[in-house]
């Protein structure tokens, strides 16, 4: 009777600590930071000379790219802020030092006033230099400060007429500045030269590449970027790093991003309490030309150094990144204040530059790290230890089948014996 | 008796306690049914979600990399195809998917073109990768596919310089099969394979960014149940039956004629 009495207790325990364990995760969140920041979006286009042409169906590339701009301000969503800058709009000289400054602010990154907008971009006639380096620095800047998510539009027709700022490097610089800045970049009827280095651009920063040679896929190309940035996008938090496992950043559950320089080896700490399991991935982006095969390798390493689980990956050929990830459950301990291990995470890839680009920043590397319950054991590779299959049924038929023979001889010798005693 | 009792109120009250817990998991945070994604994410952290069975397109440029990620649940071997609507006119392109899971590992195709070469001025190229079948739980050192996000990448990987940026249009499905009971494993993930599972944001913040916020339609399988049950508990009963007959067999029917009338 006591044991029952226990059992039923235990069966309400149990229940209560159920219903508890399902209405707590609703409050738990209650705490935490609402909102993010505005998207911010900077369209830069480009006034050179060379916009005169008349090769977009028919019409002038800046009257195509006037009318994009007007039917993008129509349908741009109300929660984006977005801001226009011009290349080459002011200058109409020859001298190549001012021409290559000639960057102006046509309408600021801030709330939209549709009519004010539309009225600044009509003013524009194809003028000067393309300055595509200083534009995109420039843009940089405007879109500072907030947290949502940046984008930057650039529409050119020409390549930088402003060596040696090579644009590419520029871009590069200011996506490792780490701001979260994505640039995408659309050619407007492209040489194969424009296409190399607008795609250069974009990939430094895991922005697109798109060329146009239609009124329509302009118009649809750069909707389509601004409502993507209007997507609300978790934002990566930025940390650093260490070459050794103690002085490693602890980090917590999240999504960091850091810069991991050719053949160098990065250490991030992660506490992990018995019964819970530290999941962790880890992705690099390829941001220039690199040479054809490469790797990462993620190790999960006690304090000591030994190696608990790795993650790897390689591949060859054209990539954005190569991304690998590691899961460690750390089994319950008996002590309920058993100490939580510090797990240190190395990280190492093996991209190699191509001949002649720079090594400096590093290649953007992006961690998520995700701590949550260990999983339960598997005590047998069957779930519960269960069967199935014709086998099964044969194997228990014919044991039932043996078993009630048996049993059937053994009574009837009983009653044998039985009968003759 | 009382025991009897307690433990099945307790599994009523269980059952209507987890009820809505199970109807919250399921609305999804962004697109249902009727409106399929036209559009696809350039990294793993914007990645367009879809759900199994929803066809969703996206236009893009040559050379861009594409991303979705789908729920993929214990039990289900997921087939992903993609349809690559290329330019008029263009050199010869190569076209591939990867398919990654939820801790960004990739993942093999068993079979399927995951990589192919488009001729010259080809109109479009198929692509299709048949995944390995969701195991419930594997060793931390294995590279099993596990419940949670999968990430499907789509890129041309060879493209010739004059192509890049030149428009194309992509579809994308995800079907899967559903393979049962064979592939039911021991043990179970506390929570699946899905990142940023540990910093999910409250119900407050429906809006909010999330890595991956899409489930399956019903749910996340518990792991619980399989067809296994049934083989085993069918099992039992036919060898039941089995010794029951055995033993009527040693029996014979009928009083044994040598036995004397009482």
């Amino acid at each position: 009777m006591i044991t029952r009495k226990r059992l039923a207790a235990g069966v309400c325990g149990l229940l209560a600590a159920l219903t508890a364990g399902l209405a707590f995760p609703a409050g738990a969140a209650a705490g935490e930071p609402t909102g993010q920041g505005a998207p911010k979006v900077d369209l830069v286009l480009d006034v050179s000379g060379s916009m005169r042409a008349r090769d977009i169906d028919g019409r002038s590339r800046m009257a195509a790219a006037k009318q994009a701009f007007n039917e993008v301000l129509d349908a741009t969503p109300e929660e984006v802020e977005l801001g226009i800058r011009t290349l080459g709009a002011n200058y109409p000289g020859d001298d190549r030092k001012t021409g290559c400054k000639d960057t102006a602010q046509l309408y600021p990154v801030g709330p939209l006033d549709r009519t004010e907008a539309k009225t600044a971009v009509a003013t524009l006639t194809p003028t000067g230099w393309t300055p595509i380096g200083p534009a995109l620095l420039k843009a940089a800047g405007d879109l500072d400060g907030g947290d949502g998510s940046k984008r930057i539009v650039l529409i050119s027709d020409g390549e930088d007429t402003c060596a040696p700022l090579d644009p590419c490097e520029v871009a590069r610089e200011i996506a490792a500045k780490g701001i979260g800045l994505t640039i995408d970049t659309l050619g407007l009827v492209p040489t194969a030269k424009l296409s190399r280095q607008l795609s250069c651009i974009a990939e430094a920063t895991g922005g697109t590449y798109t060329s146009v040679e239609h009124q329509d896929e302009l118009t649809d190309r750069v909707n389509q970027l601004v409502d993507r940035a209007a997507d609300p996008v978790v934002t990566p938090v930025a940390t650093e790093g260490a070459d050794r496992c103690a002085g490693a950043p602890t980090l917590k559950s999240g999504l960091y991003t850091d810069r991991e320089e050719f053949g160098q080896q990065r250490f991030y700490r992660v506490d992990v309490r018995p019964g819970q399991e530290l999941r962790a991935s880890v992705s690099v982006a390829a941001d220039r030309a690199v040479n054809p095969g490469y790797g990462v390798l993620m190790r999960a390493v006690t304090s000591k150094g030994r190696e608990i689980v790795r993650g790897e990956a390689a591949g060859n050929g054209r990539t954005d990144v190569i991304s690998t990830g590691l899961r460690y459950p750390k089994a319950e301990s008996d002590d309920e204040d058993a100490p939580a291990e510090a797990v240190c995470l190395s990280v190492s890839h093996s991209f190699s530059a191509a001949p002649g680009v720079k090594t400096t920043p590093g290649l953007p590397l992006e961690l998520t790290v995700d701590v949550v319950d260990a999983p339960s054991r598997a005590g047998d590779v069957a779930a519960f230890g269960l069967g199935r299959g014709w086998w099964l049924l044969g194997v228990l038929i014919l044991t039932g089948f043996l078993a009630g023979v048996v049993w059937g001889w053994l009574s009837r010798w009983r009653i044998a014996v039985w009968r003759t005693n | 008796m009382r025991a009897v009792r307690a433990l099945s109120a307790a599994l009523l009250t269980l059952g209507v306690a987890a009820g809505p817990a199970a109807a919250d998991a399921s609305p999804s945070p962004s697109q249902d049914e009727a409106s399929a994604p036209t559009r696809a994410g350039t990294s793993f952290r914007t990645a367009t979600e879809i759900e199994q069975g929803q066809p969703a397109t996206a236009s893009g440029s040559t050379g861009d990399y594409l991303y979705w990620s789908f729920p993929a649940d214990t039990g289900q071997r997921p087939t992903v195809e993609a349809t690559v609507k290329l330019p008029e006119s263009h050199a010869s392109q190569t076209w591939q998917i990867d398919v990654y899971d939820g801790l960004r590992r990739r993942q093999a195709c068993q079979y399927g073109a995951q990589t192919r070469t488009a001729a010259a001025d080809a109109p479009s190229v198929k692509l299709a990768c048949v995944l390995r079948t969701v195991r419930a739980w594997s060793e931390p050192w294995a590279n099993d596919p596990l419940p949670g996000t999968y990430y499907v990448r789509l890129t041309a990987t060879g493209v010739a310089t004059a192509d890049l940026g030149l428009p194309v249009g992509s579809d994308v499905r995800v079907d899967s099969r559903d393979i049962g009971g064979s592939a039911a494993v021991d043990g179970s993930l506390a929570e699946p394979l899905v990142p940023g599972v540990a910093t999910k944001p409250g119900q407050e913040r429906e809006d909010a960014a999330v890595l991956a916020g899409l489930e399956p339609e019903d749910g996340w399988a518990s792991g619980r149940w399989s067809d296994r049950w049934v083989w085993t508990a069918a099992g039992g009963i036919m060898a039941a039956l089995a010794g029951v007959g055995g033993y009527a067999l040693t029996r014979g029917t009928g009083r044994p004629s040598r036995v004397p009338p009482a």
